[in-house]
């Protein structure tokens, strides 16, 4: 039976193999074969994974997720050729889980980035349409799942990475509350804001991928239990409390085709019984994208510094040890990473750290009191998730700061901990509108539950329809 | 809305752009060799995207906690009981350079 | 400004290792004895994506150190990195404590001839060991000019406490009597070997002078590479020498840190062609901070032992302050009181634990044993009591075999050795009545051995006198 991947959800997937209608290693070969037929345009995968280990349904993992035995990148050169000698905890259990690896993800360089443009080995383009970004850092995942070539995927957001692409692509993904998804094994670039999240078609995927990874890991310290998942299954809003930031839904730089789908959302949200009403977060809109432009890269800057040569990775020629790590490292990194590592390094050196890091850590207590204050008259908070839809592929690639902005919404939350599900709402153009649903922290079965119910009235179809 | 403004290069009062020398001694601490190129670029971006998080000294925090996690976890430890290390074979699996059973690098001095 | 008096102003950081079972964020086996690079894995190799995990058993010992040196144990404590580069860093950073350290403000008094000295100690931290790096080639073995270097990570990870005390030594002799006190406080709460041979203990000095009597703080340099309480004592020597010469010179110090050679009793400077690290310190985001419950505080203190310095300043009364303090510091001292308490003579029973007994295991010794080889000391042969002093730590040992032995101190016996012996030494008899009492010693010593150590050493002492005086 020739299995068309386009349109399978995982869920679909799980029926298929209980009914002993394909096997595990059936569909893993499907999606192989879908790649081979339509991954040359995208270029959503870095490698694929030839043996199925796993008679469950096959998961794509972004490339800064350690795989034993599998080549891990992180998209960048320093990484090349370096293959992990254990498994990251989220791949693990999914392994545990029996979900064979389809392969591994494109991804901006160490995560850092909002298009996918800044991967070492090329960019992945959008399935719904191939002159524009995917969204990033976890583009490629986002890009696999809308286009037919994974059922579900995991990626990893520290300020945005699934959330923004997912946004972009059309599709379901969800930043869970900082500290419920394990970090072990996942290349680290800001260690308090980095947390693995699951991507796939509809919420109910979401759910159940996240229910499979999600938990505390005595490898990750900063780990904690998580309430069991709830599979959301109603389709009523009814007492379900939405507030809508006013910064966050009126910023500088929307689109208004993207204002004009969020607000359809909205107003299809009171009609499914949800109680509407205003709220504020001002400074965190204001001062969260400069709060994450220097916490991210200073932790980034001290992560980054084991890439030297020594023990695993690209290593340069020289004479001497400092020249050797210098060079590896210029080598190795993109203009990106530098960007960031210098950032950092300032930011935190003699003289700059209560300025810059110190302040940062403070505004970081500001954004987590006044989304604290929201939650307090509301279950859910919702805005825009990307203030753009998707540009085209060397767009903002030539100015940091103009790529930095599509982040503008989906960071402050992140600043805060707090889980946060994109949920296709829309077109604007042709092109996917996302919609960000915020909760408190271990809110996540308020958001799926919240989400799912909004996905199934809003009827958005995840296949890109130039791929339909 | 600020972080725009700045992209745009709005200039506030004190000018936070940083020199050809900080971004020197910067790419030391980092063990970062760069170009004359990437240093003059890399002069350039920074100095815009410090201009845009320097933002942050606007706000008086003197009361305002730090939040190093967003958990107020504390005393999260493990028991001293041994795990298997890796055998050699692992441990040297990716490694650019080794002799014996150590790893080989040029020397520091 | 020469005759003018100057006072050594003296800093100590001491690195202590703990003999936890594992190390301080991973799990991988702690100590010797393993093949270069065994005890690793993806944390202590810094791999991508590995994380530290604190050891609880780390933490609680550095509390109890803490609490022994009369130190405020910090209600919270953070762990923070320190970034710089070096081949036997993995992470490019090493976990350590700043800002918010385990353990503040304590003291440690060091009972002198003097008086009691105090020494504050600053703060005392937790934090991780690097690993070990090897320079070959180029003049054997020394960093300068060599072809490569190799690195072994099985060291690195280890839980190091790191204590700072102020400057508060003043004497080189003050700065041993400290450390052996530290070091015996450190051994007997059980958490380290404390060892400088091995590595298991060490020691920095910070040394500055300054006129006597003036409290002003000059420019100080760094002393490193000592590997000895003694080489400590002769570092700081030679530094402060170093200092009060330019003084005196009209020169200034320049704060630079030095190598101590002790074979040479040379200061080398490391030059460091760089400027000083800015080691970026920030809280460690991989890990939570530390709130020791008072429960567990309380708990640890109670396990803390009475301080060496107050069981010195005790039992000084009763012996004198150089015999109380080799016994105390070398854990001889509960032995002591034990084996007087079973009938010994103090003082006697003080001499012979302490010139015999050293490295002893003294707990396996029992003290009622003890007590009566002490009190038969010159009574039975020198070679009974010298055996018997070697196995009385061995289980189920007797005295009773050695004191049926008699020492011969019948003088009609003695006294042909005697006079044999001092016949063959006219020149060391002269020497001696020339004034060397001294060589009393070697006569005794010769006579023993004549007698395969059956002689009385007391009966035989006496003898030799009275001929010598003849």
């Amino acid at each position: 039976m020739k299995i068309d991947t386009l349109r399978l959800t995982a869920e679909e997937a799980l029926g298929l193999i209980e009914r002993k209608e394909a096997s595990g290693a059936e569909l893993h070969r499907a999606y192989l074969d879908a790649i081979a037929e339509r991954d040359g345009e995208l270029h959503c995968y870095l490698r694929t994974v030839e043996a199925a280990e796993g008679e469950g349904v096959p998961i794509a993992l972004k490339d800064v997720i350690s795989t034993k035995g599998v080549e891990t990148t992180a998209g960048s050169r320093i990484l090349e050729g370096y293959v992990p000698v254990f498994d990251a905890t989220v791949a693990a259990r999914c392994r545990t889980a029996g979900l064979p690896t389809i392969g591994k993800t494109n991804t901006d360089e160490f995560a850092m980035g909002s298009s996918t443009e800044n991967s070492a080995y090329g960019p992945t383009h959008n399935p719904w349409d191939p002159t524009r970004v995917p969204g990033g850092s976890g583009g490629g995942t986002a890009a696999a799942v809308s286009a037919g070539l994974a059922p579900w995927g995991l990626g990893s957001d520290t300020g945005g990475s699934i959330k923004q692409p997912s946004a972009l692509c059309g599709n379901v993904g969800l930043r869970p509350t900082y500290g419920t998804v394990s970090r072990f094994g996942v290349v680290a670039f800001a260690s308090s804001l980095d947390q693995i999240g699951p991507v796939a078609k509809n919420v109910r995927d979401c759910a159940r991928l996240y229910a499979i990874v999600a938990g505390k890991d005595p490898a990750d310290s900063t780990t904690v239990d998580v309430p069991e998942v709830v599979l959301p299954e109603g389709e009523s809003l009814a007492g379900v409390r939405i507030g809508v930031p006013k910064e966050m839904n009126e910023a500088e730089g929307i689109e208004p085709g993207v204002t004009a789908a969020v607000q359809r959302a909205i107003e299809l949200a009171r009609e499914l019984g949800a109680e509407v009403g205003e709220c504020e977060l001002p400074r965190s809109v204001e001062y969260g994208l400069a709060c994450y432009y220097l916490i991210a890269p200073a932790e980034a800057s001290s992560n980054l510094a084991r890439y030297d040569g020594v023990r695993y990775g690209l290593r340069a020629d020289a004479e001497g040890y400092y020249e050797m790590v210098e060079r590896t490292r210029d080598a190795g990194f993109g203009d990106e990473p530098k960007r960031r590592i210098m950032l950092g390094t300032y930011a935190l050196s003699a003289g700059y750290y209560d300025a810059y890091y110190g302040q940062a850590q403070k505004v970081r207590t500001l954004i987590a009191r006044e989304h604290a204050a929201a939650f307090e008259r509301f279950d859910v908070l919702v805005s825009p998730t990307s203030p753009t839809v998707a540009f085209r592929l060397g767009e903002k690639a030539a100015d940091p700061l103009a790529m930095y902005l599509s982040d503008l919404l989906t960071i402050p939350s992140c600043m805060a901990g707090l889980p946060g599900l994109n949920v296709p709402c829309g077109l604007s153009e042709g092109l996917p509108v996302g919609l960000q649903l915020i909760g408190p922290q271990l809110s996540e079965n308020t958001l799926f539950k919240a989400g799912h119910a909004l996905e199934r009235a809003l009827g958005f179809d995840p296949v890109p329809e130039r791929l339909r | 809305m600020g972080f725009a403004r700045a992209a745009t290069r709005f200039w506030k009062d004190e000018h936070v752009a940083i020199t050809r020398e900080e971004v020197l001694h910067v790419a030391r601490l980092a063990r970062l060799e760069l170009t004359d190129d990437e240093v003059e670029r890399l002069t350039g971006e920074l100095s815009a995207i410090l201009e845009a998080v320097s933002k942050v000294s606007e706000l008086d925090l003197a009361d305002v906690p730090p939040t190093s996690h967003p958990l107020e976890l504390v005393n999260a430890w493990a028991e001293d009981e041994p795990h298997e290390s890796l055998p050699l074979d692992d441990v040297f699996a990716n490694a650019p350079a080794r002799e014996g059973d150590l790893f080989k690098v040029p020397p520091t001095a | 400004m020469t005759g003018h008096e100057w006072q050594p102003v003296v800093g100590l950081e001491i690195h202590v290792q703990l003999k936890t079972r594992t190390k301080m964020f991973c799990r991988c086996a702690n100590g010797y004895g393993g093949g270069e690079n065994t005890q690793t894995c993806p944390v202590c190799l810094g791999f991508p994506g590995a994380l530290p995990v604190m050891n609880r058993q780390a933490v609680e010992w550095t509390i109890k150190l803490g609490l022994a040196l009369d130190c405020e144990i910090a209600p919270r404590a953070v762990f923070a990195r320190k970034n710089y580069f070096y081949p036997d860093l993995p992470k490019g950073y090493q976990i350590s404590q700043y800002d918010l350290p385990s353990c503040t403000n304590g003291k440690v008094l060091v009972p002198t001839p003097d008086g009691d000295h105090e020494i504050g100690i600053v703060r005392a931290h937790l934090e991780e060991d690097a690993a070990k790096t090897t320079h070959v080639g180029g003049r054997t073995g020394r960093i300068g000019g060599a072809d490569y270097s190799l690195v072994d990570f099985n060291r690195g990870g280890t839980p190091l406490v790191e204590i700072v005390t102020g400057p508060d030594v003043h004497s080189s002799e003050d700065a041993r009597r400290f450390l052996q006190l530290l070091r015996q406080t450190i051994v007997e709460l059980g958490i380290s070997d404390a060892e400088m041979e091995k590595g298991t203990l060490r020691v920095d000095a910070n040394v500055s002078v300054r006129p006597a009597g003036s409290s002003e703080l000059r420019t100080r340099c760094e002393l490193k590479n000592m590997n000895s309480f003694r080489f400590v004592a002769q570092g700081i020597d030679a530094e402060v020498k170093r200092q009060i010469a330019l003084y005196e010179a009209g020169e200034e110090v320049v704060q630079e840190t030095y190598d101590f050679d002790a074979g040479s009793g040379t200061l080398t400077a490391r030059r460091s062609k760089e400027e000083a690290d800015d080691y970026r310190y920030f809280p460690e985001p991989d890990l939570v901070p530390v709130e020791p419950p008072a429960e567990l505080v309380e708990r640890l203190r109670a396990e803390v032992p009475e301080s060496p310095a107050r069981r010195i300043r005790r039992i000084e009364g009763e012996l004198d302050l150089d015999r109380a303090v080799v016994l105390v510091t070398g854990g001889l001292d509960g032995l002591w009181q034990e084996t007087v308490e079973a009938g010994a003579e103090r003082v006697a029973a003080a001499n012979v634990i302490a010139n015999r007994l050293a490295g002893a295991d003294a707990a396996a010794v029992e003290p009622a044993e003890l007590a009566k080889l002490v009190e038969a000391r010159d009574r039975i042969p020198r070679t009974a009591l010298d055996e018997a002093l070697g196995k009385v730590a061995e289980p189920g040992f007797s005295a009773a075999p050695y004191l049926e032995q008699e020492a011969v101190s019948d003088s009609a016996e003695l006294e042909p050795i005697v006079a044999r012996i001092l016949e063959a030494n006219p020149g060391q008899v002269a020497a001696y009545r020339g004034g060397k009492e001294g060589l009393l010693g070697f006569f005794v010593g010769q006579v023993m051995k004549e007698t395969g150590g059956k002689a009385n050493a007391r009966a035989v002492s006496e003898l030799v006198r009275e001929k010598l005086q003849a």
